[in-house]
């Protein structure tokens, strides 16, 4: 058996008990520490099914995802504080 | 415009070692991208620094590999706490005081008490830190000084003077 | 040799499967909010740090390599941050905490001697 099999299973349970932390919550903030842990999940799932299928290439889309999920998370996170996407001086 | 040089050309390199492709025109569009941000970034006017942290010496490469330890290490702690049946955590509220004088040694050492499991800071206030941690040992660890030792060593002596020339 | 590396290979992607999991497990179990984002920091740090490392033996050195280490790289610097704004957040809008304790005994000398330095420091 394909080791990458092993670490691809292993991360969709770690995808899965973040979704049902995410369902749960019960607070806001638990939705999106869940939410962010599916995110990196997801970077490290598309990195090891690039080797899976041999496609390395693939790992661009790792990159690319890793930094949306980061600029979501704090977009997300600025939002919920100041219930704008705009900077500080502008609310002045 | 020595920064907006040293930007340039790190941003050069970490475009060619993404692209793979080595032909000139593609390689122009590369080099063309990146002056591209060079510029953006200095009409945004935020080449400086602490975007660009040069001062920060080759010490940092003695930090990394202890930091790496010490994060396998609390990895292996909370992961023990996780998988005992009777969770046998302690959630604390800590206040630190942070050593370091520049604001970019403290990011470092606040990023190095986030990254290791088992403390996360809460708050950062100039020198003051407010620390959760979840088991006493991870408490006492961080309470013993030895990061804020270390992350104070990297700093070293190019901040002796409170400021980065 | 080969042989020796396809081992590490094995154990590294293992490992750090188990472990994401092991921090999917305190996500769901621990009681609180300040206490789960420490479970989600296994996954973060030791999980996608073994599989990124398990990766990179496998492909030898070359441009994949490199691309693992951007990763690497930039998961071990944004996931502090978005973890320390995710909490902060979290706390300032008055979300339960344990109440702040303030330091006795042998850390509050070496607070005290940390604050005496940083004093010193700004002297200057």
């Amino acid at each position: 058996m394909n080791v990458f099999v092993i670490s691809v299973v292993g991360i969709l349970i770690t995808m899965a008990l973040a979704l049902t932390r995410a369902f749960l919550g019960p607070t806001v903030f638990d939705r999106v520490l869940a939410a962010n842990m599916f995110g990196t999940k997801t970077v490290l799932l598309i990195a090891v099914a690039g080797f899976l299928t041999g496609r390395p290439e693939w790992l661009d889309l790792a990159i690319l995802y890793a930094l949306m999920n980061f600029t979501g998370m704090i977009a997300l996170l600025r939002f919920s504080k100041f219930a704008n996407l705009a900077s500080d001086e502008q609310l002045k | 415009m020595k920064r907006g040089l040293l930007l340039f050309v790190l941003l050069f390199v970490v475009w060619l070692l993404l692209s793979g492709h080595y032909t000139s025109p593609l390689m122009t569009y590369g080099a063309l991208s990146c002056a591209g941000i060079v510029l953006l970034v200095r009409h945004l006017g935020i080449l400086d620094e602490e975007a660009l942290p040069v001062h920060l010496s080759l010490r940092w490469l003695v930090y990394a590999p202890w930091l790496m330890k010490e994060i396998v290490l609390s990895n292996i702690a909370v992961a023990k706490v996780i998988l005992t049946p009777g969770l046998p955590i302690h959630p604390r509220m800590i206040r630190l005081t942070a050593s370091q004088s520049s604001d970019v040694s403290r990011v470092i050492y606040a990023n190095s008490i986030t990254l290791t499991p088992g403390t996360v800071t809460l708050d950062v206030r100039g020198s003051e830190f407010l620390v959760h941690s979840l088991t006493s040992d991870s408490a006492e660890g961080l309470l013993s000084g030895e990061m804020d030792r270390r992350v104070s060593r990297v700093e070293g002596a190019a901040s002796a003077n409170g400021y980065f020339v | 040799m080969e042989g020796l590396r396809e081992i590490a290979v094995w154990i590294c992607l293992i490992a750090g499967g188990a472990f994401s999991v092991i921090g999917g497990i305190g996500l769901v179990r621990m009681p609180d909010f300040y206490t789960r984002s420490h479970a989600a920091s296994i996954t973060d740090t030791l999980g996608a740090g073994l599989i990124l490392l398990g990766l990179g033996l496998h492909s030898g050195l070359n441009l994949i390599t490199v691309k693992l280490v951007f990763i690497f790289l930039f998961l071990y610097i944004t996931s502090p941050t978005a973890a320390h704004a995710l909490v902060k957040a979290a706390y300032s809008k008055g979300l339960d905490a344990p109440d702040i304790e303030e330091a006795t005994g042998a850390a509050r000398a070496i607070r005290n001697e940390a604050l005496a330095v940083s004093r010193k420091g700004r002297g200057h």
